[in-house]
């Protein structure tokens, strides 16, 4: 007789309950109701070669602890890896928060949302609220996948409402990123590059003017860019822009906007970025999300595929109630749209959307000002300091640099790859290697995290490599 | 402005569902109609349908004014029920009520500004309504009589209860043409029995099965027509002559292309151009006499005929022409796909061979890149 | 044996005002620490904020309080049984919490020398293992952040598949009506135009020939769910994605309602090419509000080249992980970086609680759960009756039709599910288009006990009860939930009445 399994996570493999289920049934055996519904040429009558379950919760928890034990983190490990995804503080609230059991169980779409998760949606229209603040725009949308999911359905939108089928994309962007806005785009949109200015960073404008063309939907900018860059011409560009009658999209990283111009207020149309600064752990990339923002303006608004969650009244007086917005999307520009489908949306980040509210929260006005200068000072203090490093440049470009910057390792023998390697033998996780785009130079991050002995550490830590390498 | 004031609704009621003029029933009254009627087969009979309205209408809002012709034509009904009544003749105690009462009732209505008529009967009654006030008032029908060919009626008169209230409480904002089919008399006085394409009545678009959308796809009529017409559009091949058929979708093209046509005729189209309009069958072969062609139809009316309600300058003798089936291209909203309740298409040419070589899945377009798969099939397979 | 009885609950209600309306100038929520650079930065006024941005002042405590309220007014799938059908709405367990909060997983930087991240690689790598061991395919990725970005990357491979081999004519996918919409809408976003199937009005299943007249040359692929929304198992299925291989098609599958299916029957056996699983479904991963997921997309040894980079590999020989971004023909990237790690690591634990012969008991429960719940609704509910009644056999969930006690009460589903939820209760209605009038659904998956789902069903007949004696009070529900009934429905599709944002609502309904 076989051993029946019984397992905590499945209540009814309880015999008790199991023999009382398959009387009501009129069953002898589970096996006489699967056999109606799958056909047994497509039964699986195999093992799957799969470990042995480990039941007991203290037999799992030291297994796999065993395996990510191999793992050495930014908290074991000092980290200026950077690029679109960084080491920042997450507030003890917005950890607590995040770990609440109602929020991380819940779902959407079920028909009485309004009223059973009530508190999520309020939680989820504040998100929206909060951020429309800190961008200064009307409408934000529920986050999606990432900054590049955002990114490329911006484009695809200023597509649908300009019927124009080319877009500039600054040729600073990450790698990850373009390659995800590429992928989406391709092939009803061409993509085509801005140059950026060679000392500056900045976005060259006598070449935006000479690529600008009557097919051009959109100008895509970001700010600060990958390189850390903060452009200082975000007017003009707008205006050269709407006087191409073509959109401008601007890419932000969030946690720079109490302190520099939210692009709203230099003519962007569409603002998109990234979530993960405002509370969210990196976890190996999972903690990422894509903001979309705009204007209420029904033309753009009847071209956004993702959720947004609306206020609504309720029977009582003095109460709301929220629900998500359907509003009509009657696009009549289908016709003539190279993009002509409406893409598609589902599960994305809403908690992470929940999480970055409380951030938000938390920091209130002056503190999302002040964590945008002490970043900013941070990362000025970093470039000072290294660049009293010989032999190494820092910062590629004369600009004001906000997080990222580039350190121009191509006067040194020893190759991006080689330098890491040494830094980690000392416990720090230098740069990125971006080779493929500046031959020996790697992008460094410093985030609120850093001190200054850590940056100081850095700096000795290199100066130490480099020297060893001269011999 | 004023304080709350009641929804005024026009209700009228043809205690004769729709047969009553065709079979010559005019002259009879009381109890002898009814007897005569269910000794006919014919059933269900519209009072017994107009109570039915009433009755879920009062369960879903008992908050309304009904305004009522006479006693007769639902007066009786509604003060059954108990709605606050307001009656355009004073109980004249008529023997029997004719189409003139129906057309003078609807036009009383939509001059006392009621929000929506709702009619009980069958296509002739829905004739009559479309005759006095056309689209100029949202309509809908309580289905009652045999065969409702017109696409004015909704599944039930519970169903028709729900639009009136969705409708009058704001949840459905948009109307849309419906096709008003009935027996073509001309040729039914030669005794040839054929349902023509009258014209057209304003309905509430009522899309029941596709509520509160949470995708973005075109929920609404108009763009769905727009959509579709691209898609057609984008396709065409500029050496077939298409035969365009009646309907409201159909003629989406020919406005896309910048012509206008009317609604209810046919026309023929060549390389984005238009070489014909309100064609009967003859100039239709003559033009596609010896050149290739196709035939773009969307289904007439609440059946979902595909051929042989409205559209019959669409002959067996058209469709051999342009080589049948493999030449015909349906295209459909997919809310008037999904209003026919997973019912078939259906065909009916009064060629029964050509019925059965039509019939098959179709690749139906529904839309901008997309496609349904819908099957047609011989009426006279089914059973009434 | 527990007591099964229909509550008298009350859902928290804590009229909890706006963030917004917390303000109280000068509070402090969270102090930046202060770096001490005397160094000046000139940044140009231009680029400036002149304003600090418009955020509520509120200290800490009352935020940790505002939030933990609002989590109070939230029921999730945890706190109480959820039922919300097609979504799988399963026990998330509180060890895969713990073990996923380590700062070795949560402080991990993507792009990390590979050396210093060998343990995530390695769970990776085996939970690629696991899944190809239940799919049957040859290899996994996680790239995809849900269900309907899986479903993009799989019309992109079949799009990269047909290009690479010269199939220009091939631009079309079908699908099936009863299929997630996503399977309509994304493979349209990638391109192609999209046939869709209905199902037939007796068997809810679609029709061997409506496929036959489907497929042509111009057939790129399938994209289905199998079972479909109605959760009626397509016997016919190897016939179906048999035909698609005779025009040189490929078969790609939608698993979110696998959960009845584990290791019962697999997705290369019914003849698929590529397909993923719903990780914040069938595997535990919680559901977090709406996200965020996980999507893994498995696929046959001839497609593996065109997966989106990177993807993870291991060198025996020395014992090595590796993220590989050599594919040859590869989609690119749906998304950055390479999958949400804080999803994968719970699937992983899970399965490894469960083992093989957890998952089938997993899929066993789940079938025996929705049986006895459907026998169960249809004999002792009134005004319900199954949908496709040829098809009586489901697999983990039914959708029913309450058509019956819509034609006799008026009352509709969507009333029923707000006066459910004065008990404590979600439901579901199904997918669009709603083929079905009035359709409800409920999941029951293997975690609901008898008891359990004894209390959603005393619950239900209690609630159909009082819609036939008492309808009126039905319509306006619910009063035991943490708000009334919403009105003016329309002011959310209205863009001049809509409210997005506090901003907008302080525009347009105070300020004047």
């Amino acid at each position: 007789m076989k051993k029946e399994f019984k397992h905590p996570y499945i209540p009814n493999t309880s015999s008790y309950t199991r023999k009382k289920m398959l009387e009501y049934l009129g069953l002898k055996d589970i096996e006489d109701l699967i056999n109606k519904i799958i056909p047994t040429n497509l039964r699986f009558k195999g093992k799957l070669n799969l470990p042995d379950p480990l039941i007991s919760e203290v037999d799992l928890k030291k297994y796999i602890n065993n395996i990510i034990y191999k793992n050495q983190s930014c908290e074991d490990l000092l980290c200026f890896l950077g690029g679109d995804i960084w080491q920042h503080y997450v507030p003890s609230i917005c950890d607590e928060i995040g770990m609440r059991d109602e929020f991380l169980t819940a779902y959407t779409g079920s028909p009485a949302q309004a009223y059973t998760d009530h508190g999520r949606f309020q939680a989820q229209f504040e998100y929206q609220s909060l951020m429309a603040e800190l961008l200064d725009m009307d409408v934000v949308t529920m986050p999606s996948w990432s900054w590049g999911n955002s990114a490329a359905t911006a484009l695809r939108i200023a597509s649908r409402i300009t019927k124009r089928k080319k877009v500039l994309v600054i040729n600073s962007i990450s790698p990850e990123r373009f390659n995800v806005i590429n992928q989406y785009l391709y092939p009803d949109l061409k993509i085509l590059k801005i140059k950026i200015d060679k000392n500056t960073g900045m976005v060259d404008l006598n070449y935006l003017k000479k690529v600008l063309t009557d097919e051009i939907a959109a100008i895509y900018i970001e700010n600060p860019s990958y390189y850390g860059v903060i452009e200082l011409n975000g007017k003009e560009i707008s205006e050269i822009s709407h006087s191409n009658n073509s959109l401008l999209i601007v890419g932000v990283d969030p946690i720079s906007l109490g302190y520099f111009k939210p692009p709203s207020q230099y003519g962007a149309d569409i603002v998109v970025g990234t979530l993960q600064p405002l509370g969210l752990h990196m976890n190996l990339g999972g903690g990422i999300a894509g903001f979309l923002a705009t204007k209420n303006d029904p033309n753009f608004i009847q071209e956004i595929p993702y959720r947004i969650t609306g206020m609504v009244d309720t029977l009582e007086y003095d109460e709301f109630g929220f629900e998500e917005a359907f509003y009509e999307r009657t696009s009549f520009m289908v016709r003539e749209s190279p993009d002509k489908s409406k893409e598609f949306f589902g599960t994305a980040a809403g908690l992470w959307a929940i999480i970055a509210g409380v951030y938000l929260s938390l920091m209130g006005p002056k503190g999302m000002y002040e964590i945008g200068e002490t970043i900013l000072k941070r990362t000025q203090y970093a470039i000072d300091k290294l660049s009293e490093i010989d032999g190494i440049s820092v910062p590629k470009f004369k600009s004001i640099h906000f997080k990222n910057f580039i350190i121009d390792f191509s006067k040194i023998k020893l190759n991006i790859d080689e330098i890491n390697h040494r830094l980690l033998k000392y416990g720090i996780i230098g740069g990125l290697n971006i080779s493929d785009r500046f031959k020996n130079n790697a992008l460094y991050s410093v985030t609120e995290i850093h001190s200054k002995e850590d940056i100081d550490f850095l700096e000795e830590t290199l100066k130490k490599i480099i020297n060893e390498n001269k011999r | 402005m004023k304080m709350i004031t009641k929804k005024k609704i026009g209700f009228i009621l043809n205690p004769i569902a729709g047969m009553g003029g065709k079979i010559g029933l005019k002259g009879t009254d009381g109890i002898e109609i009814y007897e005569l009627i269910s000794k006919l087969g014919l059933e269900p009979w519209s009072p017994v349908r107009g109570l039915r309205f009433l009755e879920f209408l009062k369960k879903l809002d008992n908050n309304l004014k009904i305004v009522v012709y006479s006693d007769q034509m639902g007066g009786n009904l509604v003060k059954n029920i108990g709605f606050e009544m307001i009656s355009i003749t004073k109980n004249e105690n008529k023997k029997y009520t004719s189409s003139m009462d129906t057309k003078i009732a609807a036009k009383k209505m939509l001059e006392m500004g009621v929000d929506i008529i709702i009619f009980v009967g069958g296509d002739g009654t829905a004739r009559d309504i479309q005759d006095s006030v056309g689209i100029n008032i949202p309509v809908i029908g309580v289905p009652a009589g045999v065969k409702m060919y017109s696409s004015v009626f909704a599944s039930s008169p519970e169903t028709a209860a729900k639009i009136t209230i969705n409708y009058l409480n704001g949840n459905i904002k948009k109307t849309i043409e419906a096709e008003v089919l009935d027996i073509d008399e001309n040729l039914f006085r030669n005794g040839i029995y054929r349902v023509k394409l009258y014209g057209f009545l304003k309905i509430p678009y009522d899309n029941v099965y596709y509520p509160g959308s949470k995708i973005p796809t075109s929920e609404n009529e108009e763009l769905n027509q727009i959509e579709i017409a691209q898609e057609i559009i984008n396709n065409l091949d500029n050496n077939i002559y298409y035969i365009i058929g009646p309907g409201s979708t159909t003629k989406r093209i020919i406005k896309n292309l910048n012509f206008e046509t009317s609604l209810l005729g046919i026309d023929i189209i060549k390389g984005r151009k238009l070489i014909g309009s309100n064609l009967n069958e003859y100039k239709i072969l003559e033009i596609i006499n010896k050149n290739k062609s196709k035939l773009i139809i969307t289904p007439i009316g609440g059946q979902g005929y595909i051929f042989g309600k409205g559209n019959l300058e669409i002959s067996a003798n058209v469709i051999k022409k342009i080589g049948g089936k493999k030449n015909i291209i349906i295209i459909s909203t997919r809310n008037k796909i999904y209003k026919l309740n997973q019912k078939p298409f259906l065909i009916d040419t009064n060629d029964k061979e050509l019925d059965e070589r039509l019939s098959g899945w179709y690749k139906v377009i529904v839309g901008l890149n997309e496609y349904m798969m819908y099957k047609a099939v011989p009426s006279f397979n089914l059973h009434s | 044996m527990g007591i099964i009885k229909v509550r008298k609950y009350h859902q928290a209600k804590w009229n909890e005002p706006i963030i917004f309306q917390l303000n109280t100038p000068d509070e402090r929520g969270f102090i930046i620490p202060y770096f001490n650079y005397k160094k000046k930065i000139n940044v140009p006024n231009k680029i400036k904020r002149d304003k600090l941005p418009n955020l509520p002042e509120i200290s800490q405590p009352k935020i940790l309080g505002h939030y933990l309220r609002l989590s109070q007014e939230t029921i999730g799938g945890n706190i109480f049984i959820h039922g919300e059908a097609t979504c799988t709405m399963k026990y998330n367990p509180k060890i895969n919490e713990i073990i996923s909060r380590n700062s070795k997983i949560t402080e991990l930087h993507p792009l990390q020398p590979i050396e210093t991240i060998q343990g995530s690689l390695e769970i990776l790598y085996r939970l690629d293992l696991f899944l190809r061991e239940i799919s049957g395919f040859d290899k996994y990725i996680f790239q995809p952040g849900s269900g309907a970005q899986s479903i993009y990357t799989m019309a992109s491979i079949i799009y990269k598949y047909h290009k690479v081999n010269k199939n220009y004519q091939k631009n079309e996918i079908i699908t099936t009506l009863l299929s997630h919409p996503s399977n309509h809408a994304a493979p349209k976003t990638r391109g192609f135009k999209v046939i869709d199937i209905p199902p037939d009005p007796e068997t809810g299943l679609p029709d061997i020939e409506a496929f036959k007249n489907a497929i042509s040359k111009k057939t790129a692929g399938l994209i289905i769910c199998n079972p479909e929304d109605t959760e009626i198992f397509n016997t016919k299925i190897n016939e179906i994605t048999k035909m698609f291989h005779e025009v040189g098609a490929l078969c790609a599958y939608d698993q979110a309602n696998v959960n009845g299916l584990l290791g019962l029957v697999r997705a290369k056996d019914m003849g698929f090419d590529i397909g993923f699983f719903n990780l914040h479904k069938a595997f535990s991963s919680p559901h977090g509000s709406g996200g965020p997921g996980s999507g893994a997309i498995g696929v046959i040894k001839d497609l593996q080249e065109y997966l989106p980079i990177p993807t993870v590999e291991y060198d025996e020989k020395n014992n090595f992980y590796y993220l590989n971004y050599n594919l040859k023909y590869s989609v690119g990237k749906i998304r950055e970086f390479y999958g949400n790690f804080n999803v994968i690591i719970k699937a992983f634990a899970w399965i490894m609680s469960l083992g093989e012969i957890g998952l089938k008991e997993v899929s066993k429960t789940s079938i025996l759960n929705n049986a006895y719940l459907t026998k169960r609704i249809l004999s002792e509910v009134k005004g319900i009756d199954i949908s496709f009644p040829k098809s009586p056999y489901r697999v983990s969930q039914t959708r029913f039709t309450f058509k019956k006690l819509y034609e006799e009460t008026g009352i509709t589903v969507d009333d029923l599910s707000r006066r459910l939820a004065d008990f404590g209760f979600h439901t579901y209605h199904s997918h669009h288009p709603w083929i079905i009038p009035e359709p409800f659904s409920y999941e029951p998956v293997e975690t609901y006990s008898k008891d359990e789902i004894d209390e959603f069903i005393e619950t239900l007949k209690l609630v159909v009860k009082e819609a036939y004696e008492n309808p009126e009070f039905v319509k306006n529900s619910p009063y035991q939930s943490s708000i009334h009934k919403l009105k003016d429905l329309e002011m959310l599709n209205d863009y001049k009445k809509w409210i997005p944002t506090w901003r907008i609502y302080l525009n347009k309904y105070i300020k004047r």
